[in-house]
């Protein structure tokens, strides 16, 4: 554990400024490929391919008016919007991205990744509920009862992959799958984590909190300028955190022959996320009941099937 | 380092619960309760048990908090409440309390001096497995115990929240 500390250092502030800019950078590539499966350019005036369009909007973002609402809970409206930038942040810091990068190796890194995750539901709820405007509490409550829900299949579905690798250390997980992936073996828990993972992270089809054809733009319908971009960009990093997840969990990490770990790494991981933008332009929103039915009554089973099949293979096989 | 940062997260504690306590917002309160929560958890993971402090986080942080959160704005009673909280916060409603949380620090205090501070130096990292060990060996009862009180409060709640069939169209779909 002799790390030169310029490397360490590298190792924190290149991952934090590749997170930011790669979920900056996403929302222009998320707006090409919609673009591209509905048949229509996307935002490609500023820069080659559109590619200046994430700096466009960030100066209108910046230069937009900082309105808080004058019935708003203020210090609890600031609070909001920063809770899931940091949270998702520092859900980053235990993800291990190649064997030398990664900012810490820590025992506990899957459950430190889980509470980060139940402390990003607080950005949605607060933001909800200091806005004191129906439609933003309407898209709290619905945040709050969506994602305590999903966090428990969440959880479960994980724990498959704790019992085969027999540790909570995203690094010995990744080791653990020189065998062979845990795509296949943990078939069940990846698609239940998947799903669940849309509803953490509040994409199409599961974003009900801020649904546009009822709730206006659900818990950030008060938000404006650059608070709003931080929603918006928090968006973006969950969805680039639960890739990146699902890649260490199910799919080997950075394991992979030929290609360099970090290669690797990227290209589960931008696959996963295509996947999420795929599933956005293909599927319509189910409606709120619908959505917590299917949660309690298909996947809380699911996954508590695959974690009892799961113990049982072990204990079989001894 | 240690110490530096266990007084630090101690201090953070300590303040952020009075302030749950004295705070006339509910939602405040409840606040000021989650960092008190963070707080005890890097306390936690400062003596050797990383284990439990993630489960404060995520259980009691993040599910519980959020539900009490969650059930205050359903009620949502704005500024009633606030003034309602003020006047139960005056001066002549504290004295008690005072009191009673007076006996409890003199006793801590006499704990504290009368020379029980065996093994404070010595971190003892317990991780998952002990944990789960000891959970399933040494205290398998209470385990059993408590899942059938959580048994019952789900039966009761799945009681309370049943569908009385009323024969109209409008039936949530079918399943």
């Amino acid at each position: 554990m002799t790390v030169p500390i310029w490397i360490t250092l590298l190792n924190i502030f290149g991952i934090l400024a590749a997170a930011v800019l790669l979920a900056a950078l996403l929302t222009w590539g998320e707006r090409r490929l919609l673009g591209l499966w509905q048949d229509r350019p996307g935002p490609n005036r500023v820069g080659p391919f559109g590619l200046l369009q994430v700096v466009a909007d960030m100066i209108k973002l910046f230069f937009k008016e900082d309105f808080v609402p004058r019935f708003a809970d203020v210090p609890v409206f600031i609070l909001a919007p920063a809770v899931v930038m940091a949270t998702m942040l520092l859900s980053f810091a235990v993800l291990p991205i190649s064997p030398t990068i990664g900012v810490i190796d820590l025992n506990i890194g899957l459950l430190f990744i889980l509470a980060m995750s139940s402390m990003a539901v607080y950005s949605v709820i607060l933001g909800g509920y200091a806005s004191n405007n129906k439609y933003a509490l309407l898209g709290g409550l619905r945040a709050a009862a969506q994602t305590v829900s999903y966090e428990v299949f969440m959880g479960l579905s994980l724990m498959g992959v704790v019992m085969l690798s027999g540790s909570f250390n995203l690094r010995e997980i990744v080791s653990a799958q020189q065998d062979g992936w845990y795509l296949l073996p943990q078939f069940i828990g990846f698609v239940v984590f998947f799903i669940a993972g849309i509803a953490e992270s509040h994409r199409l089809p599961f974003d009900l909190p801020e649904a546009e054809h009822e709730l206006t733009a659900g818990f950030h319908t008060e938000y404006s300028g650059m608070k709003f971009g931080i929603f918006f960009v928090g968006e973006y990093l969950s969805v680039i955190l639960i890739s990146a997840l699902i890649t260490t969990l199910f799919l080997g990490g950075w394991l992979g022959p030929w290609l360099p770990p970090l290669v690797w790494f990227s290209l589960k991981t931008a696959f996963l996320v295509l996947l999420f933008i795929l599933l956005r332009a293909a599927l319509p929103r189910p409606r709120y009941d619908q959505l917590m039915q299917f949660g309690w009554k298909v996947m809380l089973p699911l996954s508590l099937l695959n974690l009892l099949v799961t113990a049982g293979a072990l204990l079989w096989i001894g | 380092m240690t110490a530096v940062i266990f007084y630090i997260s101690a201090a953070t504690a300590t303040v952020a619960t009075a302030m749950v306590i004295s705070s006339r917002n509910a939602v405040h309160a409840l606040l000021h309760l989650i960092v008190s929560l963070l707080a005890i958890a890097v306390i936690f993971t400062l003596y050797g048990a990383p284990f439990a402090a993630a489960l404060e986080v995520i259980v009691y942080a993040g599910a519980i908090m959020v539900l009490m959160i969650f059930v205050i704005m359903m009620l949502n009673q704005g500024d009633a409440a606030v003034d309602q909280e003020k006047a139960w916060l005056a001066p002549k409603n504290w004295y008690g309390p005072a009191l009673l949380t007076a006996i409890l620090l003199v006793q801590l205090l006499l704990l504290i001096f009368s020379g029980a501070e065996e093994s404070a130096q010595r971190i003892h990292y317990i991780g998952p497995t002990e944990v789960g060990i000891a959970l399933f060996s040494h205290y398998i009862l209470a385990v059993e115990l408590a899942s059938m009180l959580l048994l019952a409060g789900l039966v009761g709640a799945f009681h309370l929240a049943r569908h009385k069939r009323i024969e109209t169209s409008e039936a949530p779909d079918a399943d």
